[in-house]
């Protein structure tokens, strides 16, 4: 199994090649929701509901289930 | 802004995408595959082999990861992925966007352990590790066994499986498997292969509890309650055809689902539809419709014409569907006043039993109007309020302002 190195919040982590990113976050909570008082997690794992919404190598608002990783990749999350 | 033309542009790379593509391809005919995920294969289906075997095609070009934003001209699409935005011409179109989960509140659907069923399985078949984490599933269809069947293979404990649907529906359901004998075999397999695992009919999750992260399931059967403590929980109540695409190119709707004649077109001239969006029907159904469609597109009228009589079986296997899974009242009754409904937006079912109409419930309390653009609420309205949400404005998904004002990405966005 071929791996790759990531980071998220700036923690080194090491997830199999061709994960998502949603995969590698694990069920972490990846956002605040719009009141900013509970966290989200990826939920329809489809592209559908936007709950998994992250900054991937300094872009926004991208899908996490929909991202695969890369090799150096920077997640950011805001939970 | 990149232009690109095609003779055939198809939206969705899943079964029913897959089989026009490659009827098309033999022919001879440029293929334009467009695709939201990173890669071909579907979302419940991930025949990723069918895709790959294309994928070298020297007149097909294969845009996964791609999005598309509008319909800005007959005959074009405006896509959008993390190159930035092209214009796509066509002569003819193939919808083949498929479904989505049918997503409903209850207390507790917001934290962080809780998916979708068939996310889970989308999850987990992306890389996500599940070995030794208690799983429940639950809700309605045969996709959870599909998805406890991922989820074991992947090293997962299921611990419950929870079908809403009374015992006489399902047994009902089972024993017309018989007209679908690939479907009866596959259900026995299912069967076999999830034989530990309990399978429990009339059964309905109340409430997700835990404080920021999943810890328990309470689940309601029949009149008695249990909790039961997991680590994930996988709910999804069927699945809905992804409809916004087909609205905005004008293609009728009825029922939830695109219109179509015994040859898949729509009722847009050169719009055909295929798979999940003319209504829930699973892979094989999704398969002969790309077919046939891919057929009538190289101008093979009597060939598509004599497949399509084998596709009133498998529009008997979605009305079979359809009735034997469909919902028992109380699974419209479980949010409370503070169970939030819509995700994006953080809007509470209280506040929305105050409205009588989605357009309503959008101007006060902004339902609807986050980034899933009332993907996830606007069918749990409907289930719940029973409110129609047939409205389908551009961009049908969230864009770029670059992409919108038709610019070259050049900058990044800091």
């Amino acid at each position: 199994m071929t791996l790759i190195h990531i980071k998220i919040n700036g923690e080194s982590v090491t997830v199999a090649a061709h994960s998502s990113v949603a995969a590698a976050l694990a069920g972490r909570p990846n956002r605040l929701s719009v009141g900013e008082t509970a966290p989200r997690a990826a939920f329809c794992g489809m592209g559908v509901c936007f709950e998994c919404r992250v900054t991937i190598d300094g872009q926004s608002q991208q899908r996490a289930c929909q991202v695969l990783v890369r090799e150096g990749m920077e997640i950011l999350c805001d939970a | 802004m990149r232009e690109l033309a095609t003779e055939l542009a198809i939206v969705g790379a899943g079964p029913a995408g897959l089989a026009a593509a490659e009827i098309a391809l033999r022919h001879g005919m440029p293929v334009c595959l467009i695709d939201d995920n990173p890669a071909p294969g579907g979302q419940i289906w991930r025949g990723g082999q069918a895709g790959a075997a294309m994928a070298g095609h020297p007149k097909l070009r294969l845009l996964t990861a791609t999005r598309v934003v509008a319909a800005p001209a007959p005959n074009c699409l405006l896509l959008e992925s993390a190159d930035g935005a092209s214009q796509l011409s066509y002569h003819r179109l193939l919808l083949a966007n498929g479904a989505r989960e049918r997503l409903l509140p209850f207390p507790g659907w917001t934290l962080p352990g809780v998916t979708g069923a068939g996310g889970l399985q989308a999850l987990v078949k992306s890389g996500l590790d599940v070995r030794g984490k208690k799983v429940i599933i639950a809700g309605s269809g045969p996709l959870l066994l599909a998805t406890a069947l991922s989820l074991k293979a992947a090293g997962a404990q299921v611990i419950q499986l929870a079908e809403q649907a009374s015992l006489a529906s399902v047994s009902r359901f089972a024993l017309h498997l018989w007209h679908w004998p690939g479907k009866l075999t596959q259900a026995l397999m299912l069967g076999w292969q999830l034989q530990q695992v309990p399978y429990a009919m009339n059964t309905h999750v109340r409430a997700a509890l835990g404080n920021d992260r999943l810890q328990a399931v309470r689940l309601r059967r029949g009149d008695e309650e249990i909790e039961l403590a997991c680590d994930w929980l996988a709910v999804g109540y069927g699945l809905l055809p992804n409809l916004e695409l087909a609205r905005a190119l004008g293609c009728k709707t009825h029922h939830g689902v695109v219109e179509v004649d015994h040859v898949m077109r729509t009722s847009r001239r050169d719009v055909f539809a295929a798979g999940e969006l003319t209504g829930i029907g699973g892979v094989d159904k999704a398969q002969l419709e790309g077919r046939i469609a891919g057929l009538l597109i190289i101008g093979e009228y009597d060939r598509a014409v004599a497949l399509a009589k084998r596709r009133r079986r498998w529009l008997r296997f979605a009305a079979a569907l359809e009735q034997h899974f469909s919902l028992q009242p109380a699974i419209a009754q479980l949010a409370s006043a503070d169970t939030v409904v819509c995700r994006c937006e953080d809007v509470r079912f209280g506040r929305l039993a105050k409205c009588g109409s989605w357009r309503e419930a959008k101007l006060h309390t902004r339902c609807g109007m986050g980034p899933c653009q009332g993907r996830l609420c606007g069918a749990a309205c409907e289930t719940l309020f029973g409110w129609q949400n047939a409205g389908s404005r551009p961009p049908v998904f969230p864009a770029r302002l670059d992409t919108l004002a038709g610019n070259p990405s050049t900058a990044e966005v800091t």
